[in-house]
């Protein structure tokens, strides 16, 4: 890469990491509110996930709402029953989630393409039936109820993430650039050259002596950690685990935020995920038929813009 | 005890009847096309609604021939209009775009015939018991049955001796060399496309009879279908009538046992099918991995 290139990729990096930290002061004066502003962060950090499996290797799953939502639902029963603590709930919810995508995965792997997503909706929809009929632990299709974020405790001093929106949005972005941060190292590192080879052509991958099947379940695996957390991140930002969060149409909406916002490009399913969430968030407001207009948005998008929205701007790069 | 037995086995296998209809269509599509069509359940609650709003005017029976054509017809439209465009490119799109299509198709039909739940009513002597010993088994429920095991003889006929049946099973297997053979694979696509949309009307016009209609209907039966083509192999429409029939009659019996977990038990079935016979039941090697 050149000189050129590098200078102009650290400048967008310092641009998204500015605006991203400034959300709290040019987003309430643009008609939005900071709470808006953590629930992007959020859905754009799921959406991230699903393309780290989707755009980096090239398989495409279906039903990663399911380990979302049991990020979401783990954060939420350890608040509740266990431990009344933060960290600890976003790390047994990030638990949860991953190891049953990592266990899930040994069987989802052994296919590949239209079927590998069949699979994968499907057993998505497992954890969907078992938080739905589950309902003295899960509050059934009422949701998980009853538990709170609670405040940051370093001993010496607390930070409040409960009350105080503009902490709390501070706390998401922190989270977020953790995992975003491991994202970056790990598709940088060989194992994320693999990856993109195996994407880019299996087979040729597999003639090299690459165990395709172990990495992608590797990545598989790694997704759903990564999608795991951020399910636990929403249920602390709605003090609430929905079972919607486990379902298909769930799944459909992430990989439409990725593929709307580019899913070719790191970034890109963060963009798309701020469209979606300020679109589905104002179509709700003013028609009751916003359903058919996110259908509309769906088919709009892969007849016309195939690409996504960093496709239309930079139209000839690939990652 | 027995008898309990029994009615569960006959109400699965019911059930996997009328889950065999659904997954057969979804299966005609995805083995010419390479789609999954997730707007299948929407199309069955189309076809549903429609067979409500001319039983007035035709009857159940005029309702029951009718309904399905037209809903073949609206999806032959959206199939030369939106899906047609994405054959040939990444699986991904026309997912997404029938995944739009299903939210679409369903806040259509709230919005044109309302929220609220329609019921459909049957000949009257469809609605009666068949006797008091089989007091479980409706004629309307034999008669669903009769209807799928007509529908499927005449698709595996149809697959079979027709030429256009013919076509579609080469096409299954390699739509190219069809297509070099001078076969107008366009056509083709979209004849199967419709006849897969057909049968999810038939379905839905079944489903009305006995479940009553709701916009939301289409997406909860949508899953048992999406099981039936996992667990009988994907590319056998065979295995697709197999693995329907399966996962009604193990969730029936389950549903003796341990009544919550009638629904789990079919995801149970298809990770051991997964474990044990990655391809499926009838699967073939090499099909759409």
């Amino acid at each position: 890469m050149s000189n050129q290139g590098n200078a102009r990729k650290l400048i967008t990096l310092a641009c998204i990491w500015a605006i991203l930290l400034l959300v709290p002061y040019w987003m309430p004066p643009l008609g939005g509110y900071t709470a808006l502003g953590t629930r992007v962060l959020v859905l754009g950090l799921a959406a991230m996930s699903v393309n780290f499996l989707l755009g980096f290797t090239g398989v495409l799953s279906f039903g990663h709402a399911a380990y979302f939502g049991l990020g979401a639902y783990g954060a939420g029963l350890t608040l509740k029953f266990v431990a009344p603590s933060t960290p600890i709930s976003l790390l047994l919810g990030m638990l949860l989630g991953g190891l049953a995508g990592a266990l899930l995965g040994t069987l989802i792997v052994r296919r590949r393409g239209v079927y590998f997503a069949m699979v994968t909706i499907a057993f998505g929809q497992v954890f969907y039936y078992v938080a739905f009929q589950w309902s003295s632990l899960t509050g059934g299709d009422d949701g998980l109820r009853g538990f709170s974020r609670q405040p940051l405790d370093f001993r010496l001093f607390s930070i409040d993430i409960l009350s105080n929106t503009n902490n709390f949005y501070y706390f998401v972005l922190f989270c977020f650039a953790i995992i975003v941060a491991i994202m970056g190292f790990i598709l940088r590192s060989p194992f994320g050259r693999t990856m993109l080879a195996i994407r880019e052509n299996e087979r040729r991958a597999r003639f090299l002596g690459i165990p395709v099947e172990r990495h992608i379940w590797i990545a598989f695996t790694l997704s759903c950690f990564f999608m795991g957390f951020a399910g636990a991140l929403y249920a602390l930002v709605n003090n609430f685990a929905d079972p919607k969060g486990l379902h298909f149409s769930q799944s459909g909406d992430f990989v439409m935020m990725a593929v709307m916002g580019g899913m070719r490009s790191f970034w890109g399913p963060l963009l798309g995920a701020a469209v979606f969430v300020i679109l589905q968030d104002y179509l709700s407001s003013v028609t009751v038929n916003w359903m058919s207009f996110v259908g509309l948005l769906f088919v709009v998008v892969v007849l016309f813009f195939p690409r996504g929205l960093l496709g239309v701007i930079r139209p000839k790069r690939e990652a | 005890m027995l008898q309990l037995l029994l009615f569960n086995v006959t109400n699965g296998l019911i059930i996997g009847a009328f889950y065999v209809l659904m997954a057969l269509g979804l299966s005609l599509i995805l083995n010419l096309s390479n789609v999954i069509n997730f707007a299948h359940g929407g199309f069955l609650v189309v076809g549903g609604y429609i067979a409500y709003t001319i039983t007035p005017y035709v009857g159940f029976w005029g309702a029951l021939l009718i309904a399905p054509p037209l809903t073949a017809a609206i999806g032959l439209v959206i199939e030369r209009s939106l899906i047609r465009p994405l054959y040939g490119r990444d699986p991904l799109y026309s997912l997404l775009l029938t995944f739009g299509l299903a939210f679409i198709l369903e806040d259509g039909t709230r919005f044109i015939w309302g929220a609220q739940g329609k019921p459909v009513t049957v000949p009257a002597f469809l609605a009666q018991p068949l006797s008091n010993e089989f007091f479980f088994i409706t004629g309307y429920r034999l008669f669903m049955v009769a209807t799928v095991a007509v529908s499927v003889t005449l698709l595996f006929v149809l697959l079979r001796f027709t030429r256009l049946g013919i076509r579609i099973r080469a096409g299954t297997l390699d739509l190219e060399t069809v297509s070099a053979l001078g076969v107008n694979v366009g056509m083709l696509r979209s004849l199967n496309f419709a006849a897969g949309i057909y049968l999810a009307g038939l379905s839905g016009v079944l489903a009305a009879g006995q479940l009553g209609l709701e916009p939301t209907m289409g997406a909860g039966l949508l899953m048992p279908s999406f099981i039936a083509i996992i667990v009988g192999g994907v590319g056998s429409l065979t295995g697709t009538l197999l693995g329907g029939l399966l996962i009604g009659v193990a969730s029936g019996v389950t549903a003796v046992f341990l009544p919550a977990a009638s629904e789990a038990i079919m995801y149970v079935l298809m990770a051991v099918v997964l474990l044990i016979r990655p391809r499926g039941l009838l699967g073939e090697e090499g099909m759409m991995t």
